[in-house]
């Protein structure tokens, strides 16, 4: 501040308040902390692997979010354009690590779209029960994952345990606990191991039964709720123009579920099953829709079982595979989302391009939107509830 | 355990001599309090509630090694600081953090003879020092040169303050009820007292005063640091807040304030709520062998109700401990202290 001179007595009073209104400003300007810039991120325990989220603070609330993505980018689209169709399946299986064999089922069934191959009936049952399966691993592990992200630890440890269950099973059928890569183009490497049925059946039980456990110990908790409700509120609009899908947008309140909605895929036509919506759009919601995704999951799985099908479960299929050439464009309902192949072949026995649509890439887009004017300890709670994998952001 | 208490157990005993013990008992109770809270708690009770199979595993029978395990592998650690610290306030916060818990020990008693220094003001002494060790994590957040500590630091301090409050109008209703604010009185009064004429069991101030110990439990866990309470460490936001730079024996010290302090804290509720080292019937020399035992089970009664809450909840966010703690801790604790002094003057 620069020194005043000494004002002439009659201007002194005028003067004095002046510069009381200078001090004043000064004050306000010294009071007025800077921003600062922490980084979330790449290392830290809530941004499941590598995301780093630039987030501008005033104090503990967030002025601005900026999500960095690329740590884990392994350029699968351009690895996939020299390998083999049934060589590519073993690379797709990391997109989304959670639930490696949904990740299989749209790719393959580009290409057999593409060959004009349709796997038996069987073989379409199996892989819809596995694809449920790694559903309610996934969202079994998100339940308690949630609890650990607001702080409860023992949730946590119970998501690990029921998934636990169904990796076995996953195991059992497949061999592969992460990476099943049982899908052959035209059905299946194997059929399902002697007793495998009457063990779903009593493990769907069990994940009920956890289920159950999640809303008493989760849902049930004031504290969760109060962490929960209201933060983070994607509007279903919003949430569709960035491309928010899957279990994120229903819980905006968005009706849309590829299984019922989209192209008819593997055995979903034959299933009876609720897609569930709740209208809040917010953290809550999203925990909320999950938990009776989960649910549904297990009632699918059952009637799955009840309706499996004899027969083969690898349809005839030359024994080098080219895919003729062509475009093809399939998408599912995976756990985490929407998640699409446009396939272009040119005839030859790899593709000639892949377009990966992943999930959680977009589900994270709508970051910057959310983040700003939440508090650090909700960004946390909104990342988990969004809840992307980073291997299906980076691909 | 003063040099008179030992004279009435039949051992003689010099000035001297009675200081170096009195320094050995509680240099030895906040490490053995804190293993054991850690062993029986964290690991053991811990494991049972999370369907845990770790830390069951080691060295066989349930898991016993595992807690020898931790502390060599604490041992083992590179004694790391950040280029940025503050090398000397960086290295003596953990201290300071641990002698705020040495300090309240000296005025729990464990028996009618066995106190370190029976202090007219136990009661105002013991929260005045346990309030110390916001220092020591101040300076720990401060000197990290790490914006998560700094978070996890100030966090911390906003807490511990807010929390101070409705601890204090809890321990008031004790006070006013025993008329004293020592220790050793309020546990005599405990036995002295009686409740609606019966008199058998004494006067546990639990009966009279649970709101107070209702209260006193949350603040206690919101003073500890744990959860729902925790956002100071919160591990998914801060990975650690204060203490995200301490590695190997810093590290360790904290760990062992953390539970010491619980140990503390659990013992001084035991002593102001549950009758301390009292049982009916029991007094003279039997009470000073005895004491520190019926106390230690008290304790741990106590300890098993906050780490119970610990493992169950999630974590609040700050603003709404705040709002916890202002609008509705300090209120209750305020009717609480007016109903309480009502009846002292009523009855």
């Amino acid at each position: 501040m620069s020194t005043t001179e000494m004002p002439s007595a009659p201007d002194f009073e005028l003067e004095r308040s002046a510069m009381r209104h200078l001090a004043d400003a000064q004050m306000n300007v010294e009071l007025d902390t800077g921003d600062m810039i922490l980084n979330l991120g790449p290392q830290h325990p809530a941004t499941h692997g590598t995301l780093r989220l630039v987030v501008r603070l005033d104090g503990e609330r967030v002025i601005a979010a900026d999500p960095v993505i690329g740590y884990m980018h392994r350029g699968y689209e351009k690895l996939t354009e020299f390998r083999t169709y049934p060589q590519i399946t073993t690379l797709i299986n990391r997109i989304d690590w959670l639930s490696s064999f949904a990740n299989e089922v749209p790719f393959v069934h580009a290409a057999e779209q593409l060959m004009g191959i349709e796997a038996p009936a069987r073989a379409q049952y199996i892989r819809t029960i596995l694809t449920e399966l790694s559903r309610i691993a996934t969202f079994v592990l998100f339940l308690g994952e949630m609890g650990l992200q607001v702080g409860a630890l023992t949730p946590a440890f119970y998501g690990f345990r029921d998934r636990e269950h169904v990796l076995n099973l996953i195991e059992g059928a497949t061999g592969g606990r992460f990476h099943p890569n049982f899908n052959r183009i035209g059905g299946l490497k194997d059929d399902l191991p002697w007793g495998w049925v009457s063990e779903t059946r009593q493990v769907m039980q069990l994940v009920l039964d956890s289920c159950d456990q999640f809303e008493d110990l989760v849902v049930g908790n004031e504290i969760f709720l109060s962490r929960t409700r209201g933060i983070g509120i994607i509007p279903g609009d919003i949430g569709t123009a960035y491309g928010v899908s899957g279990s994120n947008l229903r819980a905006s309140g968005v009706d849309w579920d590829l299984r019922r909605d989209g192209v008819p895929y593997l055995a979903y036509p034959d299933l009876d099953f609720k897609v569930w919506t709740h209208a809040a759009g917010d953290s809550f919601a999203r925990y909320w829709v999950r938990l009776q995704e989960t649910r549904e999951s297990v009632r699918m799985v059952l009637q799955l079982l009840d309706g499996l099908p004899a027969g083969p479960v690898m349809a005839k299929v030359p024994r080098i595979i080219k895919v003729p050439e062509g475009e093809a464009w399939v998408e599912t309902e995976n756990p985490l989302g929407q998640m699409g192949y446009y396939i272009v072949s040119k005839g030859a026995t790899g593709p000639f391009r892949v377009k990966i649509r992943s999930a959680s890439f977009s589900n994270v887009s709508i970051l910057p939107w959310l983040l700003r004017g939440v508090y650090v300890p909700d960004v946390v709670t909104i990342l988990a509830s969004l809840y992307f994998i980073l291997g299906d952001i980076d691909r | 355990m003063n040099a008179v208490a030992l004279t009435t157990l039949g051992i003689e005993i010099g000035w001297g001599a009675a200081l170096a013990i009195k320094t050995l008992v509680i240099l030895l109770i906040i490490p053995a309090g804190a293993l054991i809270l850690g062993y029986v708690f964290l690991l053991k009770m811990m494991s049972h509630m999370q369907s845990r199979l770790g830390p069951m595993d080691p060295g066989g029978f349930h898991g016993w090694f595992q807690l020898i395990g931790d502390g060599l592998k604490f041992v083992q650690k590179e004694d790391l600081m950040p280029d940025g610290a503050d090398r000397k306030v960086f290295a003596g916060a953990p201290a300071v953090v641990l002698i705020s818990t040495f300090l309240v020990f000296l005025v729990i008693p464990m028996g009618p003879d066995l106190v370190v220094k029976d202090l007219d003001i136990g009661v105002f002494y013991a929260l005045a020092v346990s309030s110390l060790s916001v220092i020591g994590i101040l300076m720990a957040g401060w000197s990290s040169a790490n914006k998560y500590a700094l978070l996890g630091g100030l966090r911390a301090a906003g807490q511990l303050i807010a929390y101070e409050l409705p601890l204090l109008l809890a321990v008031i209703g004790v006070v006013i009820q025993a008329g004293t604010m020592s220790l050793n009185g309020i546990v005599v009064a405990q036995q002295q007292q009686s409740i609606f004429g019966i008199d058998w069991i004494g006067n546990p101030y639990i009966l009279t005063q649970f709101v107070g110990f209702l209260i006193f439990l949350i603040a206690a866990q919101a003073e500890l640091t744990q959860t729902p309470f925790d956002m100071p460490v919160a591990e998914s936001e801060l990975v650690g807040g204060y203490h995200v730079e301490y590695t190997g024996f810093r590290f360790l010290f904290f760990f062992m304030g953390e539970y010491g302090t619980a140990f503390a804290f659990s013992a001084i509720a035991a002593t102001l709520f549950l009758g301390g080292y009292a049982l009916p019937w029991v007094d003279g020399d039997l009470a000073n062998w005895i004491g520190p035992l019926v106390l230690f089970a008290k304790l741990m009664l106590v300890a098993f109700l906050m780490f119970w809450a610990r493992f169950t909840f999630p974590r609040l966010r700050e603003d709404q401990l705040q709002a916890f703690a202002w609008k509705f801790l300090i209120p209750l604790g305020l009717a609480n202290l007016l109903v309480t002094a009502l009846f002292k003057v009523a009855f």
